[in-house]
């Protein structure tokens, strides 16, 4: 990884403004830290400005969380640039985070790649496509290995994906049909996708343990 | 008090010591990068490993708590391996640019390099280049160099008190930055430098200047302000190249102020070089037997009365005492060395000093701040101040108009009504002050130097008998001795004013002071003047004779008829007393330019021309005459607790608020003043802020 | 083989309700109030009792670490801080817990908390896990309003909070200390030990940071008793364990199972076997991605658990199993795991700042052959150099995995060498070529 860009001085905004429901997730977000521990909120707070604004975080909104949460600037800014997550420049409106580490590359991640290279000419990290609708960052393990190989798009993970998948996934994006979250081979979850090998006896009583409903049972009934 | 065995050498150290304290305590010599004794450790270099017998793997000495019964290695295989493999890291980034590199000759990887390093690189891949980053006008950056230990960090977030600089991004992308690339503005910023250990952040103004073993290195003392910063001087022939800070724990710690480091290139310009005669209405070259010819020429027919001399701000002890002398020889009690009027001074020694002293700030637990801006008056006094505010709970006060300070300040009022109402008890403060156990006030001269100065001052006096500022040392009941405690302070801004204050450099009988000597140029009463070094009078002196002597052309030579060339602080020897009353050696480190003469030579041989021979033929001559006449000068750098008395004038305060004294921070004297350096300081830190520059920072001093 | 009513995860698959009443359906906050009437003392005992081991990768005693901290609350408050930064590559398990079955986690901490006398727990979860912390977040809202959590939680008398953290990208805050770092607002350094978190933890108060599936067990410790989890598995090794099987396999899932179950078993049983039969297994990372590789000859008879795993210098970690079959280019696998490394590099210290970057490039160059077989040599020293001497285990944990590929495959990586300086095709692996 090289270091992330921050956007140019042009493509900086002049001001930057809580919305009122930003405010008002701010006081939420706050308040879960013990009173004078408000830096806590830095990263929330990040991840607020950056919602509120096409994804990217401009150093306006660095300076309005600085003084939200009075903390120095250059705090803020070590935060922004530590954290992968944080985008300091504009990105597409689908930002494609797909994961190359070695679970999701054993599963075909280089066939992902491909794919997003061929349907999009998107090869390198932070480069968007022409009409600025895509932008794809090859990320590391995004913790969902049992379907990989995966692409997270904004915040959505897309799993199980292969070339053909990871193409359909992009035409739907393109088409606006954005397709539902997780395996897009169809599979449920993180089981096998040839059927589960564990708790299939509970599948008809809910999940409800054995040694609970003996328990329910003797008790005569819930508490 | 744990016991632990070093390199098989056994040491007792505090309770609370670090495993590196340890190996310090038995004589073993331990690498290291990132730490440092004043800063919070980090022990992120890892060059400091050593082995502790039971434990799995090295540990960071630097942070590791010593503990009874640890067995350290530090040359054993293992501690050797470690500390060897961390230098191979830090130096396969490295550039190795030794040889263009400033910092050559004085670098701690460099030194390390040679003791733990491997003679051949092992990494053969393309080295990491890292972009340069703008940080102001006193601090250059390589930052290719930069090893990450982040000294610079913990000094500006720490000590300075300033929060621009920070470390970026991750892993081997991390980089060391101010924010957006912002100038570290700060007063203390180039101690960053120091702290460097390698040559990512080198000295701007020094840059490519000369190799450390060039150079002629004279310890000595500071006059940029009045804390007497200990300092080296580093000369080559007789031009002074840089200023370093010289440990002094009481005084400046291992510091020194910006201006302290940098206004040393004033050194260089508009320099007073040989003597000047007025003819004609202009200034002409002259012999220094032509110019003490017209001084008696001057002279002959006017009385002492209508004689006058100012002593400047930088001047040191002993050519004021000879002026002294000769003004007294000559019959003038005209004589004073409070450029700005302050009223202080005549009375007891405790009403004039720093009593506390710098380091006993840190033993305070309120503080009262009576029209003062340490931060620009006295940088490390206030970064003394900053130091004890980071230790714990204390309540600090201030009188004055807002600045930022870099620690928190209740704001208590602007000027004397606020004052008053401390003094009479009202206000709640005195109650803060009263509760603590050892509270004490600074009063600046932005208090004293006013037509109400001694009424203030002696409000101030009493604010310290009233709030148990003062007590004095006793034994407790098993006979120990308790030390005192002297809670009242003046911090001056002036190097040379306490000296003069000793020396009793003040209006005699019925003498004039400052504004009376103003005053009585004017209307024609004082027909003759004399400024030593004084560059900073209000006002002209009419149709009077003016005789300069001084370094450089700036305010007093300017409208001189004679010009003496003087020399500066590191071209002579000399005592200055800080501001806390402690007597310290100035030592010269090159020679004055030209013609220009050590200063109390320059009074002796001009004695002697107008007929009132001084009895000195050297400099010792007129120390042992010094300290005859005044004992406090032969007790050199040890603080005698000021005996407490009568001072000030109760009187009635006006309601003007107090305005202080400086107004630039970069440039309040002669040096300064000349110093291109300085100029850049004051054009990248001072102008922005000043209101009506169109930036609409309506900010005054320091603040925000 | 587990049975299933010896599985304490039984939304797993998230085939039921994950809400508050699917979970009092399946057990979950039926008498904490009975629990939570313990002394806290006695609940670390049956903690202890069990045997539960760290689920987060190092395996350190619960019960023990619970038992660090102080025995009453002084001056400074208690805080429960749990590890749902889950970046271990190889490892999706707590998802499925946060996702599927958030009751069991939330009840967890409340029981946890209370027997380290915490005032609040806070769940850092990672910031990608957006879906999984919005179903968790539905949960504590949930676990609030039936006044489960908050004051008084169970009506127990015994005041508890519990709030989730949105980490934001960065796998060393995975650490426990950098987590703790990241959750005051900080970059995510790892901060230097001693002192301890349950001495100067979250705010400088007493800490214990404890991993999802470690805590989310422990409700159910507490109702079906330290025996029955001690009776699974080996001893010192006990209890259920959701196993993350990932890679050439014909069917990667997660599936809780005991420990000490046979690899060989747990990836023909549940995972569908190796792609290409068991004999065409090349090797598998047991543990998650810090842990070194082991060769198919030792993967046929080993047994999946802390101890066994460790004997065979490997560990189980996370227990995400990673398996690579006979077309994986194993190099350019660790290889990649060494670009993760650099990636996640916290660049504070110096040994992994540098050392994740030279590891990485040689890696690179060892993919390709272009290197001596002398350098094979200077690599496993340069691991030996970031190995034990960082701040954290980030170190060490990027110097495992080149350790375990030239331990085992050194082999390959002269047969590279020698056949990019003899100008001969280096990768001849199926999916290199591919």
């Amino acid at each position: 990884m090289s270091t992330k860009p921050i956007a140019e001085a042009h493509q900086q905004p002049d001001s930057f403004a809580w919305t009122d429901d930003s405010k008002a997730k701010i006081a939420t977000i706050v308040a879960k830290y013990p009173e004078g521990r408000q830096a806590s909120a830095v990263i929330p707070l990040l991840d607020l400005a950056q919602r509120q604004h096409d994804n990217w975080i401009p150093l306006k909104a660095i300076d309005a969380i600085a003084e939200t949460l009075d903390m120095p600037r250059i705090r803020v800014l070590e935060v922004a640039t530590f954290y992968t997550m944080f985008n300091l420049a504009p990105v597409g409106k689908w930002f494609l985070q797909a994961c190359t580490t070695t679970p999701c590359w054993l599963r075909g991640s280089d066939d992902v790649m491909r794919c997003i290279k061929d349907k999009l000419g998107l090869s390198k990290n932070f480069t968007s496509t022409a009409d600025g609708q895509f932008t794809l960052l090859e990320v590391e393990c995004l913790g969902v290995c049992a379907n990989a190989p995966v692409v997270q798009v904004n915040d959505d993970v897309y799993e199980d994906l292969d070339y053909d998948l990871t193409a359909k996934l992009i035409d739907d994006l393109k088409a606006g049909n954005v397709p539902a979250v997780g395996s897009m081979a169809g599979r449920r979850g993180s089981m096998s996708k040839d059927g589960p090998t564990s708790l299939v006896s509970l599948k008809d009583s809910d999940g409800v343990p054995p040694w609970f409903a003996e328990k329910q049972a003797s008790a005569g009934g819930d508490d | 008090m744990p016991k632990l065995t070093v390199d098989g050498v056994e040491v007792e150290v505090p309770a609370g010591s670090t495993v590196l304290q340890a190996c310090e305590a038995a004589g073993a010599e331990v690498p290291r990068f990132c730490f440092h004794d004043r800063l919070s450790i980090a022990g992120n270099c890892r060059m400091c490993l050593v082995e502790m017998e039971k434990a799995p793997k090295p540990i960071a000495s630097c942070a590791f708590p010593a503990g009874d019964g640890m067995v350290i290695h530090t040359k054993s295989e293992v501690a050797r391996k470690a500390q060897k493999g961390t230098m191979e890291f830090l130096l396969i980034n490295h550039p190795l640019d030794c040889p263009i590199c400033d910092q050559g000759g004085e670098c701690d990887l460099q030194d390390q390099a040679m003791g733990y390093g491997f003679h051949s690189s092992r990494y053969d891949e393309n080295k990491r280049a890292v972009t340069d980053k703008h940080m102001g006008p006193l601090v250059k950056t390589i930052m290719t160099r930069c090893i990450h230990c982040t000294r610079c960090v913990r000094f500006s977030t720490e000590i300075a008190g300033v929060t621009d600089m920070g470390m970026l991004n991750r892993g081997e992308d991390a980089e060391i930055t101010t924010y957006l690339e912002k100038a570290i503005d700060s007063e203390l910023s180039a101690n960053v430098i120091d702290l460097c250990p390698v040559g990512a952040l080198t000295s701007k103004p020094y840059a490519f200047v000369a190799r450390p073993w060039e150079l002629k290195k004279t310890e000595t003392v500071d006059v940029m302000d009045a804390v007497g910063s200990n300092i080296r001087v580093d000369a080559r022939g007789s031009e002074v190249l840089r200023v370093l800070p010289r440990l002094h724990e009481d005084v400046n710690e291992e510091w020194i102020s910006d201006k302290t480091r940098y206004a040393c290139d004033g050194l260089k310009r508009q320099r007073l070089d040989r003597p000047y005669v007025r003819k004609d209405g202009k200034l002409q070259p002259a012999s220094w037997p032509e110019a003490f010819a017209a001084v008696a020429g001057a002279m002959k027919g006017v009385s002492g009365g209508q004689m006058a001399a100012i002593a400047g701000d930088t001047v040191d002890a002993e050519s004021m005492y000879a002026l002294k002398r000769l003004m007294g020889a000559l019959g003038s009690g005209n004589i004073d060395c409070r450029q700005d009027g302050a009223k202080i001074g005549g009375g007891p020694r405790a009403g004039y000093v720093f009593n506390t002293t710098i380091a006993g700030i840190e033993r305070a637990d309120a503080l009262l701040l009576i029209g003062t801006n340490p931060r620009w008056e006295a940088s490390l006094v206030n970064a003394r101040i900053r130091k004890r505010w980071l230790q714990g709970p204390i309540s600090i006060g201030m009188i004055g108009a807002p600045v930022d300070l870099t620690y928190d300040v209740e704001h208590l009022g602007a000027g004397p009504k606020t004052l008053a109402e401390v003094a009479d008890g009202s206000h709640a403060f005195a109650k803060v002050l009263k509760d603590a156990k050892r509270p004490m006030l600074i009063v600046g001269m932005g208090a004293l130097a006013r037509e109400d100065g001694a009424a203030v001052l002696a409000a101030a006096r009493k604010i310290a008998d009233d709030t148990g500022m003062i007590v004095a040392a006793s034994q407790d009941e098993e006979g120990n001795e308790v030390p005192g405690w002297n809670g009242f302070n003046v911090l001056h801004t002036a190097a040379s004013r306490v000296a003069g204050l000793d020396m009793g450099f003040l209006p005699g009988e019925g003498g004039r002071d400052v504004a009376g000597i103003v005053a009585g140029a004017k209307s024609g009463d004082v027909k003759l003047v004399y400024l030593l070094g004084a560059d900073e009078v209000d006002g002209d002196f009419g149709d009077a004779f003016v005789v300069y002597q001084g370094h450089h052309g700036d305010r007093g030579a300017h409208g001189a008829d004679v010009i003496l060339p003087g020399a500066a602080y590191t071209e002579k020897d000399g005592l200055y007393v800080n501001t806390e009353g402690r007597v310290q050696m100035g030592v010269s480190a090159a020679f004055p330019p030209g013609e220009a003469r050590e200063d109390w030579k320059i009074v002796r041989a001009l004695s002697e021309a107008v007929g009132k021979t001084l009895p000195f033929t050297t400099l010792d001559d007129v120390r042992a005459a010094l300290r005859q006449d005044h004992p406090t000068f032969a007790a050199i750098d040890t603080i005698e607790a000021a005996e407490w008395g009568d001072f000030g004038k109760a009187g009635s305060m006006d309601g003007a608020p107090f305005a202080y004294p400086v107004d630039n921070f970069y440039m309040t004297d002669p040096i300064s003043r000349a110093s291109k350096t300085m100029a850049e300081c004051t054009e990248a830190f001072v102008l922005p802020k000043r209101p009506g520059d169109g930036t609409g920072a309506a900010a005054t001093g320091t603040d925000g | 083989m587990l049975k299933d009513e010896d599985r304490i995860f039984t939304n797993l698959y998230g085939w039921f309700d994950p809400s508050l009443a699917g979970a009092r359906k399946r057990g979950d906050w039926s008498n904490t109030k009975e629990i939570l009437a313990m002394s806290p003392e006695d609940i670390v005992e049956v903690i202890k009792a069990s045997g539960l081991r760290g689920r987060g990768g190092a395996g350190f005693p619960t019960g023990l670490k619970w038992s660090f901290m102080p025995k009453e609350v002084k001056d400074k408050p208690h805080y429960l801080v749990v590890n749902a930064d889950e970046s271990e590559p190889g490892t999706c398990k707590d998802r499925e817990i946060m996702r599927h079955d958030p009751h069991k986690l939330i009840e967890g901490c409340v029981v946890g908390g209370y027997a380290m006398r915490a005032s609040a727990a806070y769940i850092y979860i990672r910031g990608e896990f957006y879906n999984e912390a919005a179903a968790l977040q539905r949960a504590i809202d949930e676990a609030y309003d039936a006044g489960l959590i908050g004051k008084n939680a169970c009506g127990s008398g015994y005041d508890f909070d519990v709030f989730l953290h949105r980490g934001a990208g960065a796998y060393i805050c995975g650490e426990e200390t950098a987590l703790l770092e990241s959750l005051e607002g900080k970059k995510g350094q790892p901060r230097l030990k001693p002192p301890f978190p349950a001495g100067v933890g979250l705010y400088g108060c007493p800490t214990t940071v404890n991993n999802v599936e470690s805590i989310a067990v422990t409700p159910t410790i507490m109702r079906r008793g330290a025996e029955w989890f001690a009776g699974i598995g080996r001893p010192k090794n006990s209890g259920p364990k959701i196993f993350s099987i990932s890679g050439h396999v014909n069917n990667p899932c997660n599936v809780e199972e005991e420990l000490g179950i046979p690899l060989k078993e747990l990836i023909e049983k549940h995972a569908g076997g190796v792609i290409g039969g068991w004999d065409n297994l090349l090797a598998v990372i047991p543990g998650g991605s810090s842990v070194p590789l082991m060769p198919k000859s030792t993967c046929d008879d080993i047994l999946m658990d802390f101890d066994s795993l460790r004997e065979v210098r490997s560990g189980l970690g996370t227990a995400a199993v990673i398996v690579m079959n006979k077309q994986t280019d194993v190099v350019k696998a660790i290889a990649r795991l060494s670009a993760f490394y650099k990636h996640e590099s916290c660049g504070q210290c110096t040994p992994c700042r540098e050392g994740t970057g030279w590891m990485y490039r040689v890696m690179q160059r060892m993919v390709r052959g272009e290197a001596d077989v002398e350098e094979i040599d200077t690599l496993e020293e340069v691991t030996r150099q970031v190995e034990g001497h960082t701040i954290c285990a980030l170190g060490d944990a990027a110097a495992w995995p080149i350790q375990g590929l030239i331990r085992h495959f050194r082999p390959e990586m002269e047969r590279r060498i020698a056949a990019h300086k003899a100008g001969e095709p280096v990768t001849t692996t199926a999916q290199a070529a591919e």
